[in-house]
């Protein structure tokens, strides 16, 4: 005999303001099943879940339907409420009347009181259909993933590691770093990036608990959180990494040229290499694309072969070929990071067309000692000292209509350490900042701010340029000074973009492959803005630093740690709680026809035979068996069946037409 | 009954308000019509929502026992292809209710009256436009009357059989 307890939610005035609440109580108290209505200004409180504990006890319930918020929200609490009063937490239903009834009936009173009561009314009939759930239990990888070698993975994986956990990381690129090795200074300190991210490097490659995976790609994913099975390929270095020393000979005489990427392409690099020189792991890779013997054995010959002559230790390998490989993890974390903005789809910026107009990332290069000046801000095309610099804002960000609606965070501080730098090295070059607006929430940021132009002399100006276009050796940058309201012509011998961040070019497909969410932007998608800032909606997978969204490097650092300690509660568990909604068959109605099977995502049907007693004799049949830890209650199989003998748990054919029903009820 | 409580078709039709039942999924649907309410993005009151773990764990038996129960119109909502939770689920859905769509046209069913649409859970936007002009739509073509259990015919066999004797004979007569 069902007696459901039902509990209307005012949420203060969130629904109260909009649904009677009251009404909506007293119209279900005579509904099938219900033995008692009531309604109170906050369910999720501490009185309002010792009031439905007490109901639960006083009129002896056995299921309990709340309508309050999403149960994306408080389906938990309310679960945890109902258990501790001693009803199995699966026969709680929630009925959303706040996110789906009176925040988006604001004002038609009537009409959202009788949409929350049909919802009611359907949560009230699939609560008479629950069944009794117990969780099962599966055991733990003790082992985590980290996806991304920059400054966020390589914290989060120390923090990792330092708690005891073994930890891999993954890096596409021959070496760890990331964004942050390109970088020269960072602020508002202006410490040298290098001299704080190095060390780090190297902790993580001889920590005995890390793992480094460079030069390799995420392939697929599969399993749940605690056993996740990931598989990865890695890549042909051919470079035999077990008997190169890193001595670097082999990249003194290679004839190979390519695009030096670490340095914005100013300078050209060696087809056998290592993007910089305090790469880890310090062993060279070669480029293929421009390796001279890659490159002539695709028109029949052979030649070149000169580092293999050159090295000393005969690491050069090249037959080698990418190679896959499956590893098992307990928990994923994502630190893919950011790329910059591509700035060419603004003309008007002459990007592309002009040499001299570069983006902050070239600059960065440009003004780091071991770049492609030795650290002297010259102009890239003519190498000759710049003596007036403009620098522009927002390039991407703030855009809806070219780029990206979203401040980037960083570009307003990146800017201002750019040009403290510029007139720290060349005191006699004038720098313009054309903004739109100067953002500086950060402890000593808005200080910095002021200090570049206070005491470095920086000009800003607030409004945007229009054009810049190249007039003899100068670029003449055309723009408006919306403060003044007048327009602006400066003749510049250089400008510096500050570019938007974007997320990383193919974001999207590793949130595929991994299975999590990400925004209209590309940024993965954390399980709540403000509560669950490094979960995701899949459980066991984690976000660190910019591939969330823009950051700089103490959020990202901060973020990675956070991060961790997700990771490190997870894998200090021996066992996990598995979710008890899944599919199940009925062996009566199975035929064994096996459409299920191909159906899953999981691989968690398979057939298997049973004996059974048919008039007096013993047969011998196939039906679909389903194994629990593995199925996510997806439900694909309970639609594929033909006989209805698969039902998903909770979500029961039963109980999903009787909410289908209840809600009829009213037209028919 | 009094004269007064009989409802003429047009009456029906002045003041029809369409409910529309939408099945979404519980990780990308539902949450973006979730964020249709903490946006406070405003919809008519006229639809009822349905979670399910995924678009795909829809029957389409569920859809046609809410058209016999009398709903004017059903939605199956879950996240774009590609971006499913379990991977490929929406894919069946996408290839099963391709099929459900020309059967319930083959019954008769107006096909603005069934949708299956993606909305990923960053589009409150997208749910809120798509649930607006569904609401739209069906509210301009009417209530559901094909296949609702209060509305059986009931059929005159002789009248069937005459007709068929009928068409018979036409043939017949054409041969």
């Amino acid at each position: 005999m069902e007696r459901v307890g039902v509990f209307i939610c005012h949420c203060g005035s969130n629904i109260g303001a909009v649904v009677d609440c009251a009404r909506v109580a007293e119209s279900v108290k005579d509904y099938p099943g219900v033995a008692f209505s009531t309604d109170y200004k906050y369910m999720c409180s501490e009185p309002g879940q010792e009031m439905i504990q007490n109901a639960i006890r006083e009129h002896n319930l056995n299921r309990v339907v709340v309508a309050s918020c999403s149960p994306r929200m408080h389906e938990k609490t309310f679960r945890a409420c109902v258990a501790k009063a001693g009803l199995n937490e699966y026969m709680f239903e929630m009925a959303n009347i706040r996110e789906h009834c009176s925040w988006v009936h604001a004002g038609r009173n009537e009409e959202a009181t009788e949409k929350a009561i049909d919802l009611v009314k359907m949560a009230i009939s699939k609560v008479c259909n629950n069944e009794v759930l117990m969780k099962g239990h599966a055991p733990v990888t003790k082992r985590a993933l980290v996806v991304g070698g920059g400054i966020a993975g390589i914290q989060c994986a120390l923090d990792i590691a330092n708690n005891g956990y073994q930890v891999d990381i993954l890096e596409r690129t021959p070496s760890i770093g990331g964004k942050m090795s390109q970088i020269d200074k960072t602020f508002p300190t202006i410490d040298c990036s290098a001299c704080i991210l190095t060390p780090k490097m190297v902790e993580a490659s001889s920590h005995p608990n890390i793992k480094l995976i460079t030069f390799a790609e995420l392939e697929k994913v599969d399993g749940y959180v605690g056993n996740f099975e990931v598989t990865i390929r890695s890549k042909a270095r051919s470079v035999d990494m077990s008997k190169c020393t890193g001595c670097g000979t082999c990249m003194t005489k290679c004839p190979g040229k390519a695009d030096d990427e670490f340095n914005m392409n100013l300078r050209k690099r060696t087809a056998i290499y290592t993007p910089f020189p305090q790469a880890i792991p310090n062993k060279p890779v070669i480029d293929r694309e421009s390796c001279l013997k890659f490159k002539s054995r695709k028109e029949g010959k052979d030649v070149c072969g000169v580092c293999a002559k050159l090295c000393p230790a005969g690491a050069i390998d090249y037959e080698q070929q990418d190679e896959l490989f499956t590893e098992r993890y307990g928990a994923i974390v994502m630190a893919t990071g950011y790329e910059q903005f591509d700035h060419s789809i603004y003309g008007e910026y002459g990007y592309g067309k002009y040499p001299d107009v570069i983006s902050g990332l070239h600059f960065e290069r440009l003004v780091n000692a071991s770049g492609p000046t030795q650290g002297h801000i010259v102009r890239p095309s003519d190498h000759k000292e710049p003596k007036t610099v403009v620098m522009v804002k927002c390039v991407g960000s703030r855009d809806p209509e070219h780029g990206k609606s979203y401040c980037s965070r960083t570009c307003c501080m990146y800017t201002a350490k750019q040009a403290t730098m510029i007139r720290d090295h060349c005191p006699d070059t004038k720098v313009y900042v054309f903004y739109m607006d100067v953002r500086t929430p950060g402890k000593l940021y808005d200080e910095f701010y002021n200090r570049t132009r206070e005491e470095y002399g920086v000009e800003y100006i607030r409004g945007r340029v229009s054009k810049i276009y190249q007039d003899g050796e100068t670029l003449r940058v055309k723009g408006e000074d919306t403060l003044l309201g007048r327009q602006i012509e400066i003749d510049a011998d250089m400008v510096i973009l500050a570019n938007a961040m974007i997320p990383n070019p193919d974001s999207e497909r590793m949130a595929q492959i991994v299975g999590i969410g990400y925004d209209k932007d590309g940024w993965f998608t954390e399980s709540h803005p403000k509560l669950g800032p490094v979960e995701t909606h899949t459980a066991g997978v984690f976000l660190a630093g910019a591939c969330q969204g823009p950051k700089d490097i103490p959020d990202s650092v901060a973020q990675a740690g956070a991060a961790a300690v997700k990771v490190c509660a997870l894998l200090s568990k021996d066992q996990l709680e598995t979710e008890p909604t899944v599919s199940k068959v009925d062996n009566k109605l199975c035929s064994g026809c096996g459409l299920c099977v191909p159906v899953c995502p999981y691989k968690a049907i398979s057939l298997e035979t049973i004996q059974e007693r048919v008039a007096g004799k013993t047969i011998e049949r196939q039906v679909a068996n389903i194994n629990g830890s593995l199925c996510q209650g997806c439900g694909a199989c309970t639609v594929t069946c033909r006989s209805g003998a698969a039902n998903l748990k909770h979500f029961t054919n039963a109980q999903i037409l009787a909410e289908v029903d209840a809600l009829c009820q009213t037209i028919l | 009954m009094s004269d007064n409580s009989v409802k003429t078709a047009n009456d029906v039709a002045e003041n029809f308000e369409p409910k529309i039942l939408v099945f979404a999924c519980n990780w990308c649907t539902y949450a973006g019509a979730d964020l249709a309410g903490t946006s406070r993005l405003q919809y008519p009151p006229n639809v009822r929502i349905l979670r399910v773990p995924c678009s795909c764990r829809v029957n389409p038996q569920f859809v046609i026992r809410a058209f016999q129960r009398g709903i004017d119109g059903v939605l199956v909502a879950g996240c774009h292809p590609g971006d499913c939770h379990y991977t490929t689920g929406n894919y069946y859905t996408r290839r099963r209710f391709l099929l459900i769509n020309r059967m319930m046209e083959y019954m008769g069913i107006d096909p603005k009256r069934f949708h299956t649409r993606w909305i990923s859970g960053a589009e409150g936007p997208k749910f809120q436009q798509v649930v607006t002009e569904m609401i739209e739509e069906v509210r301009a073509i009417g209530p559901n009357r094909k296949l609702r259990d209060d509305m059986k015919v009931t059929v005159n066999t002789d009248d069937i059989v005459a007709s068929v004797e009928a068409d018979t004979k036409v043939v017949a007569d054409n041969v």
